[in-house]
């Protein structure tokens, strides 16, 4: 994988905007996906209620989690499935590893996880000699250009199919030129055919796993996951503990938000429940915490673990539309990423709250109601006290506070040269400034309201 | 009926003629309107970057400004929002609540409280309507396009009652415009493709102007638009809802 940049969201985002067609063909694809979801959610009369309803779910999940998880690890082991808890990404590499290593295994298949991405498995077993493919086409293409997906659910949406026809040239040897969708797929379909046929072991994520029965419930369009299981002597599956839910009934609720939410189909393709082995087969599911319990005592931001991976808010979220999900520099991205990623690293990621306009878009579509736009202003009072304001914007900021503490600095400011022009973000009239880059700034009238009212309407009683 | 008149900050210094727009609609619609003189600022530019905790003496301020009042108007859903969902004092919580449940953007003020009925304003223009985000989905002026949920606009409303204006249909009917406070300038790249974007959605649909409850959207695409030499104006809604017969 190419190096993590430690550049900030502005400036992989501005990088990102140089090519404006790109961001208009881009921002067109994604805004296509939230008309779809739109017109899905507009054909169900109860889907407000439905998002009340897998809300208050998850609310339950995320109080009780405990239980439940006791609960759904009884229930595995008496299906015959070996569980393993993961307190860090680390460790939950190792658990994989050391399943492999047992098997002699030296090559694995692996299918919709973005829970492994968060854990970088495939570096973690690349540098230990074990051979990983991602299935699923899109990150199938990512993973061939080296680069980490750049939406949760469209992992290259960010790439022409001119470029991925490019990428398939060099590494599957197609014909120079070859940008046809349907031809490109066929080609990885082949490809991918002999890798499932090969392969002795198959990683899956997991999208619910319902505490009752033990089992476990995978959506997918492309079927890879079920391919890469179903012929594996050895399948493993990944989870974030926040993934379990109650019942098996709940995925009424849930299965119908998911899909819609994501891409606007009623459903996905296929819904696989895994529960237990085949003869001859292992399986292995892996509970991992990775940061999600420290986020759970975080009072203002536990709900964030309610969320199902569905990607709506990153297709509705203008700044991610038109910066790209590789700007957030995180495996999840998009305003849901900007409020999972301080808690995992805050010194890494205080910028990606900053990253929004607060417009609150994202918290009205999300499947679970999850208030994303209120936790990143929460998150930006958190970063902040934590310390890791710049000085000059704190400065600013202690100067804007003190000025509109009282009329007389207020006026004094005012009066000498309209404060805002001086203090709010340091906007000066002049070309170095941000604001006057590409847009001016409105021309000051010959006296403010204050100095009129002043002027008039005293005159009059 | 006292209302206190709430002008914030940057709309006291650059845009007066949509605060005597406001000031005058509310008298004509027999509101004993104020003025208090030692306003500043309603404390968002320093809580949206991280400083809620620096805002308490600007609460204070506001608090002392305003509490005498039955109800707070302000030209500015953004303002509005911010005060209702943020505004505490550490010394005088009671007054600040008391604060936050009077006080309404100019719209909601005239639809829901003075429930105005006709108005007698003309502008024989095409216009197009800005939803602000806060007065869309923080205040809840219109529905939003995410809800599935009965469609209402009080902005709208308000509009049809002026003679000679024609709304434009526009493609996206309540897209962010990119200002989002210091977003405008931390993130400047995405807020003005955000800007040129909406600003070529209502130029295309043949807007002559964009219209807005909130000023703070309007000074970001006016910027946009000044620079780029568009015919295209924006205009507070205060004064179209104010314009002269």
């Amino acid at each position: 994988m190419r190096e993590a940049t430690t550049k900030d969201h502005a400036s992989l985002a501005g990088a990102f905007i140089k090519d404006e067609k790109r961001v208009d063909w881009h921002d067109g694809a994604l805004w296509y996906i939230r008309e779809k979801r739109d017109i899905a959610a507009k054909q169900i009369p109860e889907w407000e209620h439905l998002r009340e309803a897998a809300s208050m779910i998850k609310s339950n999940v995320i109080s009780n989690l405990h239980e439940y998880l006791l609960q759904f690890e009884s229930n595995l082991k008496k299906n015959g499935v070996t569980v393993h808890w993961a307190d860090s990404a680390e460790e939950h590499n190792q658990i994989v590893y050391s399943i492999l290593k047992a098997k002699e295994i030296n090559q694995m298949v692996k299918s919709k996880s973005m829970l492994t991405e968060e854990c970088h498995l495939n570096e973690y077993l690349e540098e230990r000699g074990i051979e990983v493919i991602n299935s699923d086409l899109g990150e199938y293409i990512q993973q061939i250009d080296n680069e980490p997906p750049s939406h949760i659910v469209l992992p290259c949406i960010h790439k022409r199919k001119e470029e991925i026809g490019e990428l398939f040239h060099e590494h599957l040897g197609t014909e120079k030129g070859l940008s046809d969708p349907t031809l490109l797929t066929r080609v990885a379909r082949k490809h991918l055919r002999n890798i499932f046929l090969t392969r002795r072991a198959a990683l899956t994520g997991v999208n619910f796993a319902v505490a009752e029965t033990g089992e476990y419930v995978v959506c997918t369009n492309e079927g890879n996951a079920d391919m890469g299981a179903h012929l594996s002597e050895v399948q493993i599956a990944s989870m974030g503990l926040e993934k379990v839910i109650p019942q098996k009934k709940h995925l009424g609720v849930f299965l119908r938000l998911l899909a819609r939410s994501a891409t606007g189909q009623p459903i996905t393709i296929y819904s696989s429940h895994y529960k237990k082995p085949r003869k001859g087969q292992e399986m292995h599911l892996i509970l991992v915490d990775a940061g999600r319990t420290r986020q759970l005592g975080r009072k203002d931001f536990r709900d964030s673990l309610k969320c199902i991976k569905c990607g709506s808010c990153m297709n509705t979220c203008p700044v991610y539309r038109k910066s790209g999900g590789l700007s957030y520099h995180n495996t999840i991205s998009g305003p849901i990423g900007a409020i999972l990623a301080p808690n995992l690293d805050m010194k890494r990621h205080e910028d990606l709250p900053f990253a929004s306009t607060l417009c609150g878009s994202c918290s009205n579509v999300c499947p679970v109601k999850i208030n994303i736009h209120d936790q990143l202003y929460k998150w930006r009072q958190v970063i902040v006290k934590e310390g890791y304001a710049t000085k000059t914007k704190t400065l600013g900021m202690k100067t804007m506070a003190w000025t509109f503490s009282s009329p007389e600095k207020f006026k004094k400011t005012g009066r000498a040269g309209r404060w805002f022009l001086k203090y709010f973000p340091f906007l000066i009239n002049n070309k170095l400034n941000p604001w006057y880059k590409q847009r001016d700034m409105p021309e000051g009238p010959s006296e403010s309201f204050g100095e009129w009212f002043v002027k008039n309407e005293n005159k009059k009683s | 009926m006292n209302v206190g008149l709430f002008i914030p900050c940057y709309v006291n210094q650059f845009y007066p003629g949509a605060a005597k727009a406001t000031l005058q609609l509310l008298q004509k619609a027999g509101a004993n309107v104020a003025y208090p003189v030692n306003q500043t600022c309603c404390g968002q530019p320093m809580a949206n970057s991280g400083f809620e905790h620096l805002s308490n003496d600007c609460n204070n301020l506001f608090i002392k400004n305003f509490s005498s009042f039955d109800y707070i108007v302000a030209p500015s859903a953004s303002c509005v929002l911010h005060v209702k969902d943020h505004l505490h004092s550490d010394t005088n919580e009671e007054q600040a609540a008391e604060i936050r449940s009077k006080i309404y953007e100019l719209v909601e003020f005239l639809t829901d409280i003075i429930k105005i009925e006709k108005l007698d304003a003309v502008f024989p223009h095409k216009v197009g309507l800005h939803h602000s985000c806060h007065g869309l989905r923080g205040l809840r002026l219109s529905q939003m396009s995410e809800l599935n949920a009965p469609s209402f606009s009080k902005p709208q409303y308000l509009l049809n009652m002026v003679k000679g204006l024609e709304q434009v249909q526009l493609d996206r009917q309540d897209e962010c415009c990119g200002f989002g406070g210091t977003f405008c300038i931390a993130e400047e790249a995405v807020s003005v493709k955000m800007g040129k974007d909406r600003v070529a959605d209502h130029s295309k649909n043949g807007a002559e102007y964009i219209t807005s409850s909130d000023l703070s959207c309007l000074m970001h695409l006016e910027g946009i638009l000044h620079r780029n030499k568009s015919k295209v104006r924006v205009i507070h809604i205060a004064e179209i809802l104010n314009a002269a017969t």
